[in-house]
């Protein structure tokens, strides 16, 4: 048990340089990974703010809080922080950069350099989106369909549009990192199969970053040509096609929304097992989902426009191809309920999240079945239907799936214990207040509510004013943890090594890890979740 | 029965029964999914949670539990999207014979053109019981014609029409909304679909304004522009004989064969150069910017009408008298 | 083992201390670099779909557009390009056999070819600046339409034609730009001495880059110049 005064002495990451240099030109993964931790909560925040003013404004029928232009405008914003500067780096950039060198035995990425370089574009791209909001923002929605893009809204596409191209850079970076760190830095010993599965996971994450992310990068940079230099690419009434735009959109769109699950997924793979004790159920099987919903994840894209005025007949290739997505995700969460038969579980915070994470996909997951089914989609789509399906999937999944994983590996990466009590309650606010947001979303949806609207008619009024109140809750339980992890810095108690009795690599270091990570290149001679020979702590973290 | 919290809105076509159908099938394969799902996971939770001295029990996998758990759900959702399939395909064919109204949309507002002469903004008047097929396209941007009590979605885009069809079964007012973001107002953009009984729509229609049919009116703007000079049904003109073309193949000139429907009519006048026709040159002017899309409406129905309707139905109201024939030039 | 985790390489090469061996730290770095081409080829294919739909739509704007661009200047660039990926080739062994001066040389001649291209460029749009052939305010295509009455070009979709050429070849030459500058850079650290036979990765890994800008040419090529450079009927 380490004690604060054995703490004050030891050299950690954290404490083996000091000054705002050793931060900024720093290559050690670690440290990337909480200035990453630092701004993409900045840009958490922004997007949430915009989202309580979405909510305000749809309290009431009427637009009365804000003008058209600005919810126009605040949804749109909304959407591009939440999408490109929050989900698509939250994980990956935070967890999986601290993380995937320690889980295979590495003493860092591949190319800490470039993951530095990675980081100053997001902050670039952070900083030229910021710009582009407080000079005027942008109101094309974050899917930015021409031709109201390119040659009839007044805001600043051309700048969000250039942003987000520089923040796909980094999203780039971070994945090519990854692949050859996973490839050709792993520890002897530490074969394919014995990989944790967060391993799996970030690996078919990177390999839709690598693959996905220039698709949107040359799309939006035709957007900026066209919009700047008046050209028709994507104008039916200047010889181009918008469709076109759409498919090119969505081919990398559809994909990113797997960029935004997957990691999550892999961290709730690795919590399942440490708190039942056991192997997780299915390994094969989860490893390969992972790839197969990366590979599959590229063959669905037109799913998004099956009233846009594609074919009839592509409408039923993609709708099947959709189907076929599917069923990988249905087979992790079969073999993460398996996991827990015969376990010995308990119910720490990070256990909790992923009990959340798992209902809560698990419903988002079915209502896409609803999405893909072509005729309920007509009805369905550019609905409310919509909005709760995909924030089912990327809140409910995905940022219980961060927090989970936050909450997790705290100890890890900061050597204190966050206060488990209140980790507890505000895990229990944040699902409740989720579902009271989302839940009524799906109702308004099949009752007609289209989305992007600053005005309703009266009779959805009800069901606006739950889901309000809904958010009010949502942000509490957001604010809770940011609240008690930077209390937890100074006054937490000194984490162990190894708290919760987890297997996998990262454990077997100090709490925080040194620099280097490892003393000795660790040599794996043993299974992943070898939860067998490892003996689960004495007592689950004492409660203050 | 939900009067104070409605689930879903009045199914007031003959199509929404059917969509219903298959959501009502999806929640309650959902619900059930959700459920044996949650129990297992709670009953597991409380039947095996931590316990002094009691381990874990270290189980690998199964792989005949993978298959079928991988099997199974792939066979219900092939089931669904076939179910999904088929309820899109009639929604997406409309059938012979329905009445053809057409909509333009702009920033932000509905235009409707009745084939028999009214014109609306923002309704649609239509009576119980008949099919109605909505031929629809954009002035400026993309749009999107909703109305949910009919289960009907179509994206309206500039520069090609797309279409939609219903048939109302009930009389009442349902909401029309611009599903697809379109600027400023969008969500102003909304109206209404009002359907009555076939006496009170007779009633109305009779009652409306004197802007005569739509074909007449595309008659008149047949003339007015000249199109008659080349396009000529007693001799050979300069243009092709458009007496009968709606409908039927027609070879181009560069050995491609195309189906003159709606969009090819459109397309011809905007950007004739785009299709020639086999043995003709291409002289035709163009007429983008100089016709509105309202205008173009009219005379894509008027060319409809030189076509004799297809057999078994009763043919499109279009408001000319019967035996309507080709225009000549005035010489 | 260095202090720092980003140590610089000195004078010898330097194993990084992440890496636990030469040949890990050179098969990382290769791999590295293919992965990024494989990004650069999704980059470009999404230009290239537009202009495959678009070719298909508008054949006949595209084919006199085609006509209207310099065949022979384009030929001579490709020539320049196939040199200088052998010059490239040539190098990487130059640095195999640790020629330093041989390897400085060969950089140079490729970083000549490399500019001759973005030349030959340059004085291929400038002729298209002259016509009135580029995308904007003053686009003007009524000598190509003169050159073809027989036949009709809209000149939106000869504009599309013209869009999608200079954002392919623009962003080509901006990678060639980039290609050059890290030349630069290989080139001062070979004068300096930095590589040798156990040490040439960056060598290696400038050259596929080098490779890849020369592969995307050989495809633009033919699109842009060569295919069916008469319009049909």
């Amino acid at each position: 048990m380490a004690t604060a005064a054995v703490m004050a002495e030891r050299e950690t990451y954290l404490n083996k340089e000091y000054g705002i240099r050793s931060w900024l030109l720093t290559t050690d993964h670690k440290r990337i990974a909480l200035l990453y931790l630092i701004s993409i909560t900045f840009f958490f925040f922004i997007g949430g703010f915009f989202a309580l003013l979405i909510r305000l404004e749809l309290l009431t029928p009427a637009g009365d809080l804000v003008q058209a232009d600005t919810y126009n405008k605040l949804f749109t914003m909304h959407g591009m922080v939440m999408v490109f500067f929050f989900l698509i780096p939250s994980i990956p950039a935070v967890l999986g950069n601290f993380l995937v060198p320690l889980m295979i035995g590495a003493k860092d990425l591949a190319f800490p350099r470039i993951n530095l370089l990675s980081w100053y574009l997001y902050v670039i791209a952070g900083i030229m989106m910021l710009h582009s909001i407080v000079t005027g923002g942008v109101d094309t929605g974050w899917t930015f369909y021409t031709p109201f893009s390119t040659a009839f809204s007044n805001t600043k596409v051309i700048e969000a549009g250039l942003a987000i191209f520089v923040s796909g850079f980094s999203s780039i970076l971070t994945g090519l990192n990854f692949v050859v760190t996973i490839h050709r830095m792993r520890a002897p010993g530490m074969t394919w199969s014995r990989l944790p599965l967060f391993i799996w996971a970030h690996y078919a994450t990177s390999i839709i970053q690598l693959l996905g992310t220039p698709v949107i990068a040359i799309t939006l940079v035709l957007v900026v040509f066209e919009r700047a230099f008046n050209l028709g690419i994507f104008d039916p009434n200047r010889g181009g096609d918008p469709l076109l735009f759409q498919h090119l959109f969505w081919f990398y769109s559809h994909p990113a929304v797997y960029i935004m699950i997957l990691p999550s997924m892999g961290v709730v793979t690795e919590i399942i097992p440490c708190f039942t004790r056991k192997r997780i159920f299915g390994y094969k099987f989860v490893a390969a989902s992972s790839i197969g919903i990366a590979v599959l994840g590229f063959l669905v894209w037109a799913h998004h426009m099956f009233v846009a005025g594609i074919s009839l007949y592509s409408a039923l290739i993609f709708s099947l191809l959709s189907y076929l997505v599917a069923v990988p995700s249905a087979i992790k969460v079969f073999n993460w309920t398996a996991t827990m038969y015969k376990g010995s579980i308990s119910f720490t915070t990070p256990m909790l999240y992923a009990f959340g994470f798992i209902g809560l996909f698990t419903m988002g997951g079915l209502t896409g079945l609803f999405l893909a089914a072509l005729g309920i989609d007509v009805h369905v789509t550019d609905t409310y239907f919509v909005i709760a399906h995909f924030h089912y999937i990327m809140v409910g999944g995905a940022v219980m799936g961060y927090l989970a994983g936050m909450h997790f590996w705290w100890p890890k990466i900061s050597g204190r214990m966050y206060p488990e009590w209140l980790g507890k309650f505000a895990a229990l606010i944040v699902f409740l207040g989720f579902n009271l947001t989302f839940f009524p979303q799906f109702l308004l949806g099949y009752m007609g509510m289209p989305r992007r609207y600053w005005q309703y008619p009266p009779e959805f009024q009800v069901l606006n004013v739950l889901s309000t109140a809904g958010s009010t809750i949502l942000a509490v339980g957001y604010i809770l943890p940011m609240i008690y992890f930077l209390w937890s810095m100074r006054y937490g108690e000194p984490a162990p090594d190894n708290p919760w009795g987890a297997s996998g690599l990262e454990w077997t270091t100090q709490s925080p890890p040194t620099t280097f990570n490892f003393e000795e290149t660790p040599e794996v001679t043993w299974e992943a979740y070898d939860y067998e020979h490892i003996p689960a702590p004495e007592e689950v973290p004492v409660e203050r | 029965m939900f009067d104070n919290f409605p689930l879903w809105p009045t199914a007031a076509s003959t199509g929404a029964g059917n969509v219903d159908a298959l959501y009502i099938f999806l929640v309650a394969l959902s619900s059930f999914m959700c459920a044996a799902i949650f129990t297992m996971i709670i009953v597991f939770a409380l039947r095996y949670r931590r316990r002094k001295g009691v381990e874990a029990e270290q189980i690998e996998g199964s792989t005949v539990l993978e298959i079928t758990w991988s099997a199974v759900p792939l066979f219900i959702f092939l089931f669904i999207f076939v179910w999904g399939a088929a309820i899109y395909f009639a929604e997406r064919t409309p059938p012979r014979g329905a009445t053809e109204v057409y909509v333009v949309a702009k920033q932000w507002m509905w235009k409707l053109q009745h084939p028999e002469g009214p014109r609306e903004i923002n309704e649609l008047h239509v009576p119980v019981g008949r099919d109605v097929k909505l031929i629809m396209t954009s002035q400026d941007v993309i749009h999107s014609f909703y109305v949910p009590s009919f289960r009907i979605k179509q994206d309206v885009l500039p520069g090609r029409y797309t279409t939609a069809w219903f048939r109302a079964i009930k009389p009442g007012t349902y909401h029309l909304f611009c599903a697809e973001y379109c600027g400023t107002m969008h969500s102003g953009m909304i109206g209404q679909v009002v359907v009555m009984e076939p006496n009170r729509y007779e009633a109305w229609l009779s009652g409306g304004g004197t802007s005569g049919s739509l074909a007449a009116n595309g008659a008149s703007m047949f003339q007015q522009l000249g199109c008659p000079t080349c396009h000529r049904s007693d001799t050979q003109g300069r243009g092709p004989n458009l007496v009968g073309v709606f409908g039927k193949p027609v070879h181009l000139e560069d050995g491609r064969t195309v189906i003159a429907d709606e969009d090819y009519i459109r397309e011809s006048i905007v950007a004739p150069a785009a299709k020639i026709v086999s043995g003709f040159k291409p002289i035709m002017p163009v007429f983008q910017g100089l016709v509105s899309e309202e205008q173009l409406n009219a005379l894509v129905v008027y060319i409809k009408s030189l076509s004799p309707p297809p057999s078994g139905s009763a043919g499109q109201p279009s408001g000319l008298p019967a035996g309507a024939e080709l225009q000549q030039p005035k010489e | 083992m260095s202090d720092s985790p980003g140590a610089v390489e000195t004078q010898k090469p330097e194993l990084l201390h992440h890496f636990s061996s030469a040949e890990q730290q050179r098969d990382a770095s290769t791999f590295g670099m293919w992965l990024f081409l494989a990004t650069e080829i999704m980059f470009f294919g999404g230009m290239f779909c537009a202009y495959l739909i678009y070719r298909y739509w508008y054949y006949n704007e595209f084919a006199a557009g085609s006509r209207s661009i310099n065949i022979w200047l384009g030929t001579i660039n490709t020539a320049v390009l196939i040199c200088s990926s052998l010059t490239v080739a040539l190098g990487v062994r130059a640095a195999q056999m640790g020629k330093r001066k041989l390897l400085v040389t060969l950089l140079l001649i490729t970083m000549v070819f490399g500019v001759a291209f973005l030349g030959i460029k340059g004085v291929e749009w400038y002729q298209k600046f002259e016509e009135h052939h580029i995308p904007g305010n003053s686009f003007n295509v009524d000598d190509i339409i003169h050159d073809y009455p027989q036949i009709h070009i809209d000149p939106q979709h000869e504009q599309i034609f013209f869009s999608l050429y200079f954002a392919m070849t623009g962003l080509h030459a901006l990678h060639m730009v980039i290609g050059l500058g890290i030349f630069t850079f290989l080139t001062y650290k070979a004068w300096k001495g930095v590589y040798s036979p156990s040490y040439y990765t960056p060598v290696e890994v400038g050259g596929l880059y080098w490779h890849f800008v020369d592969i995307v040419w050989i495809y633009l090529f033919p699109l842009l110049y060569l295919i069916d450079r008469k319009p049909l009927r």
